[in-house]
């Protein structure tokens, strides 16, 4: 092999058109030549970088998804277990919103003490319209103590067991309370009824009862303390004939709604039958 | 004996759930009777000869959480039991069927005598608005209930007392 000695003139020759070549790049000449050279190899490339990513992703993705799946299945269970955290705390405001109105209302009246219970059951006979309260004589309740919210009088105890107590609300059929209008101060009877719905009974026909006039017990027989909050009066049912007149009162209490109840525990119902004359034998 | 035995947690969770559920939730007034559905269905199996038993066992269980004097509710239970026991020897063999009927008369009973009670009580219920209000849509709940109650003691029953295959 022979070796062609480098003359300086080739140099020459070759960095000039280097340097030509150079110039019309920069100059933006050479831009159509080099669109027509480079575009096959970019069409091949997007090709080949294409098929790649496609057989990349199909040997990788069965990981990915079952990545994915996991962390889908511990998110979910996640927004369970706070769907379930939030519906307690939402439970847990309510009561606390309840007791907060129940604690007003029982600082609003301190001449009362109170022990709160909660509704934990109905008698299981529709035609008794009694709850069960998960406080009992341990706790100092009494057979004949009222139970309260803070709308109004909720019934009385009806019988007591040391962990629980039966309330008999005042819509009972068999329940009987002394009230009290309000405005007119004229004394009547307050009967409940099967359908839920309260009566007042015994009113004078000559008495002006207008709706909405406020009931409270009249604490006349000594079964319940003086103005605790009934309802209001709704319709008056008035017959010339009739003795007394009727009248249906809006209960304050929603009795389908009971969960937390107020038990007057310093009354106890005064025991008046040895005060009532009975009919001499002669 | 097992029968009997089983029978205070049954009837106890039974009570449980008739008061801090079923009574909870009233169609008008009525509400269903899972102790009477209970009874019913348990009469109603052939194999079971510790009815009376139950029926006095759910009564005295009923008895410490309702109103109602425990007389009321033998009396009116154990009524029911017996027609249900009558039925099961000598009227037909279509248990879905007996149920039903049973159900309905077994609700009437348990129904009228609580009204009965509740009567002599000195409370003032108008019958019409009892049987409107309470009898009715008790009634329609406890047939509602009556297929599920059944398939449910049936199973029960067949746990307790094996049936013999003839071959």
């Amino acid at each position: 092999m022979k070796n062609h000695p480098t003359s300086p003139l080739k140099i020459i020759v070759i960095s000039l058109a280097v340097i030509g070549i150079i110039a019309l790049a920069l100059g933006g000449y050479l831009t159509p030549v080099s669109r027509i050279v480079l575009k096959p190899l970019i069409n091949a490339q997007t090709w080949l970088a294409t098929r790649y990513q496609a057989i990349q992703s199909y040997i990788l993705e069965p990981a990915d998804v079952s990545t994915l799946r996991q962390r889908n299945t511990d998110l979910e269970a996640e927004i369970a277990r706070l769907q379930v955290e939030i519906i307690e705390l939402q439970q847990q405001v309510n009561e606390t919103q309840v007791l907060s109105t129940l604690v007003d209302y029982a600082r609003s009246r301190p001449e009362n003490k109170y022990i709160a219970a909660a509704v934990i059951g109905r008698d299981p006979s529709p035609f008794f319209h009694y709850v069960i309260i998960n406080r009992g004589s341990d706790d100092g309740l009494r057979s004949g103590m009222p139970a309260v919210t803070q709308q109004g009088l909720v019934g009385q105890i009806d019988s007591v067991t040391a962990g629980a107590a039966r309330v008999q609300l005042i819509n009972d059929p068999a329940s009987l309370i002394n009230v009290v209008l309000q405005q007119t101060t004229t004394d009547a009877v307050l009967v409940g009824s099967i359908t839920g719905e309260l009566l007042l009974e015994m009113i004078p026909q000559e008495v002006l009862v207008q709706p909405g006039e406020l009931v409270v017990t009249s604490g006349l027989g000594g079964n319940y303390p003086p103005n605790l909050v009934i309802g209001q009066v709704s319709t008056i049912r008035r017959r010339d004939y009739d003795l007394f007149q009727n009248a249906s009162v809006q209960s304050a209490v929603s009795f389908t709604q009971l969960e937390i109840v107020l038990v007057i525990v310093n009354f106890l119902p005064v025991d008046i039958t040895p005060l009532i004359p009975t009919a001499e034998v002669p | 004996m097992l029968a009997i035995l089983l029978a205070f947690p049954l009837f106890l969770i039974l009570v449980v759930l008739q008061s801090a559920i079923v009574s909870a939730t009233p169609l008008l007034q009525g509400t269903a009777d899972l102790i009477l559905l209970t009874i019913v269905a348990w009469t109603l199996q052939e194999q079971v000869q510790v009815h009376w038993q139950w029926t006095i066992i759910g009564c005295i269980v009923l008895g410490f959480i309702s109103k109602s004097p425990l007389v009321i509710i033998l009396f009116a239970y154990l009524a029911v039991t017996a027609i249900v026991a009558i039925a099961r020897k000598k009227l037909w063999k279509v248990p879905y069927l007996a149920m039903w009927a049973m159900t309905l008369i077994g609700t009437v009973i348990v129904q009228v005598i609580t009204l009965l009670g509740r009567w002599l009580e000195g409370a003032d219920i108008p019958f019409l608005q009892a049987f409107n209000l309470i009898l009715l849509p008790s009634l329609m709940l406890n047939l509602l209930l009556a297929a599920p109650v059944l398939a449910l003691v049936h199973d029960l029953a067949n746990w307790l007392y094996p049936q013999e295959m003839e071959v």
